[in-house]
């Protein structure tokens, strides 16, 4: 178990510590007061803990590392990450998710607006509430939102998955509800369990794409 | 007035082509999209002329005397600056507006001139990594095939904020175009329209874009050169917001820059020409005493080495080229003429790059028309037309008397139009005088 103090050690030395680490090893941050991208451009299965709040971009571009962030997480948290996982034990700020991938990005508190925006593979589970514009041009992938979603959930959304346990405050454009099937359950369940959130499955409602903007149709005009 | 029947006169504010947009528009409902760049006739580099050495000045031997084109990008703060032989790069354009083919061509022909080429929306495919010596990776909002692989792989990245041919726009696919290969590649259903977003979807302003840069040196190990692009329009102001992020090059490129897909409105009516957008980007340079320190590369409406050697003398470091080396390819070629008649168009007047039936094989997924480019004999013109462009450079700069062509400056140069001597700063031919300076 290495352990790296940001009062020490300046963000190169951190980055190129966690980036040169191998497979297995143990990592500690402490005292990120807030510091911006911690922890990006992981390529190794290592196991990083952070102790602290972190402010932009933490854990960018992931790749099969398992990053966890005791506090709460700034703008751009784990975006374009393609595989591993990020949990992040307060709140995440703005942007939570963007254009991710692929792995698992675990909020066990509430995410602001834009979470999973243009997401693209990533799997996002989220505790609390999101906020508004979420999974916007959300392309593929899985948002769960244990709590509330706020206004325009799903704009232009493309064939990301939904799951919502609380209210929607506003479906954006061309975001609808749809039928929880069995097979929706069974996915809503598998990631319930790997997020650690222990909510009845039945609890959740689905939303996805009405798909009715993939192609320019004047008669959709005002949807544009 | 018609040249058949002089009683016939054609109206200046609704002349046919105005009448047939709106024709046009009445029957389809849709605004008209189209690739290519402006079309409109604006103040442009050939406005302006070099004033070559007699006997204040005196000039270089042709093919005698060295006049150098290096040039090196980046070295600001990147680690690898990049190392060019010539001061003309190739413009970023996407694999999904052009075939495999085409950037195949383009890495190829950059390679054996000794320049760079560019990614574009959609992400880095094998075969232009594979054929470009030196490649640029684009940032782009939408992130289509994004990922810190290539982003290693690559020898810059581009941060793209905006496109000459439309600054504060998206990118367009049409459903044409989004084939089994560009829809994995970008993560799309296969034959949607795709409507790329205007802007990064995780920052907002420039101060959070010095944070993303801070990122993005992070992940590549403060390695590549981190150049940012914007469409011309508040250039003094963009430029210097970019330097104060902390990029290596900026990009500038004016409203004739080209694109695979925008509505026509946006293109002829949105943003300023190259020619007044160089002059704003160096004073902004200067003004921060980065003037050649962050390198700035101009594009938009490069064509000869006339114009590469104009914007040179205004102060730029580099060109990019776009259009202009997809004509080298073949675009627009005669060989195709009865193609081009056949889709309602002919060569030299197509601009439906979005619709994927390019007779020339460029601007297309459809594999039978990919075929008609080989990538060998277009990337053998590409390196043809860089090297043209290259001899003329050094033509105008030795004519100058300039042994590198970065010695070449506005002093060097004349305006032939009131409003050409405005833009470029430089002036009125057989004048003192330069309209805005001096409060006149």
């Amino acid at each position: 178990m290495a352990t790296i103090d940001l009062n020490q050690s300046s963000i190169r030395e951190l980055n190129e510590k966690l980036q040169v680490g191998s497979s297995g090893d143990n990592f500690t941050v402490n005292n990120t007061v807030g510091k911006h991208a911690l922890s990006v451009g992981l390529t190794k299965d290592i196991n990083v803990e952070i102790n602290g709040h972190v402010g932009y971009y933490c854990a960018g571009m992931n790749q099969e590392a398992s990053i966890k962030i005791n506090g709460n997480a700034g703008p751009g948290l784990a975006e374009n990450m393609m595989s591993g996982q990020v949990r992040v034990t307060g709140n995440a700020s703005q942007y939570a998710g963007a254009t991710a991938h692929g792995g698992l990005l675990v909020i066990e508190g509430d995410a602001s607006s834009r979470c999973g925006i243009s997401m693209k593979g990533v799997n996002i589970v989220v505790g609390g509430n999101i906020g508004h514009m979420s999974a916007f041009m959300a392309q593929s992938g899985t948002l769960v939102v244990c709590g509330d979603a706020g206004d325009a959930m799903g704009d232009s959304i493309y064939e990301t998955k939904i799951y919502v346990r609380g209210k929607v405050k506003s479906l954006g454009t061309d975001c609808e509800e749809k039928e929880m099937k069995k097979e929706h359950k069974e996915e809503l369940a598998t990631l319930l369990e790997m997020a650690q959130m222990n909510y009845s499955v039945d609890e959740f409602r689905r939303y996805g794409s009405a798909r009715k903007l993939y192609n320019f149709d004047i008669d959709q005009v005002d949807d544009y | 007035m018609s040249k058949d029947n002089p009683t016939l006169i054609e109206s200046a504010t609704f002349p046919r082509h105005v009448i047939a947009e709106i024709q046009r528009a009445a029957k389809t409902g849709i605004y008209d999209i189209r690739g290519f760049g402006a079309k409109r006739e604006i103040p442009t580099f050939d406005d302006l002329v070099f004033l070559g050495a007699s006997t204040s000045r005196y000039p270089l031997e042709g093919y005698r005397e060295k006049c150098t084109t290096e040039v090196v990008l980046g070295n600001r703060f990147a680690k690898k600056p990049i190392h060019l032989k010539t001061p003309i790069t190739i413009a970023g354009m996407s694999f999904g507006s052009l075939s495999a083919q085409a950037k195949e061509s383009l890495g190829r022909g950059a390679t054996i001139a000794g320049t760079s080429t560019t990614t574009g929306d959609g992400g880095m495919t094998p075969e232009e990594r594979g054929h470009s010596k030196t490649l640029v990776y684009q940032y782009l909002p939408s992130r289509y095939g994004m990922n810190p692989d290539d982003l290693r792989r690559a020898d810059a990245i581009e941060i793209v904020l905006g496109q000459g041919a439309k600054p504060g726009g998206g990118g367009m696919l049409l459903g044409q175009k989004i084939s089994p290969r560009v829809a994995q590649m970008r993560n799309l259903p296969e034959g949607i329209d795709q409507r790329s977003a205007c802007r990064h979807p995780d920052w907002t302003g420039p101060d959070d874009l010095e944070i993303k840069i801070q990122e993005l040196r992070e992940i590549t190990n403060w390695e590549k050169p981190i150049y940012v692009k914007v469409g011309a329009t508040r250039v003094f102001y963009d430029v210097t917001l970019a330097v104060k992020a902390g990029a290596d090059v900026v990009v500038v490129d004016g409203m004739q820059g080209g694109t695979a897909a925008t509505q026509d409105v946006f293109i002829e009516h949105v943003g300023i020409p190259t020619l007044p957008a160089v002059r704003m980007a160096v004073e902004a340079l200067q003004e921060m005493d980065m003037h050649r320190k962050v390198q700035l590369i101009v594009s938009g409406g490069i064509r000869s080495g006339a114009d590469v050697a104009k914007a040179l003398a205004l102060g730029a470091d580099a060109v990019a080229i776009g259009t202009a080396a997809l004509i080298a390819l073949g675009d627009q070629s005669p060989e195709f003429d009865e193609d081009y008649k056949a889709i309602g168009s002919a060569a030299g007047f197509w601009d439906d790059y979005q619709q994927g039936n390019d007779p020339a094989g460029i601007t297309t997924q459809d594999p039978e028309l990919a075929k008609r480019l080989d990538p060998k004999l277009g990337g053998r013109r590409l390196a043809n037309y860089l090297n043209v462009l290259t001899l003329e450079l050094q033509t105008l700069a030795r004519a100058c008397g300039k042994s590198h062509v970065h010695n070449l400056e506005p002093e060097d140069m004349v305006a032939l139009t009131m409003e050409a001597a405005a833009m470029a700063g430089v002036p009125l031919a057989g004048t003192g005088w330069i309209p805005g300076k001096n409060g006149v």
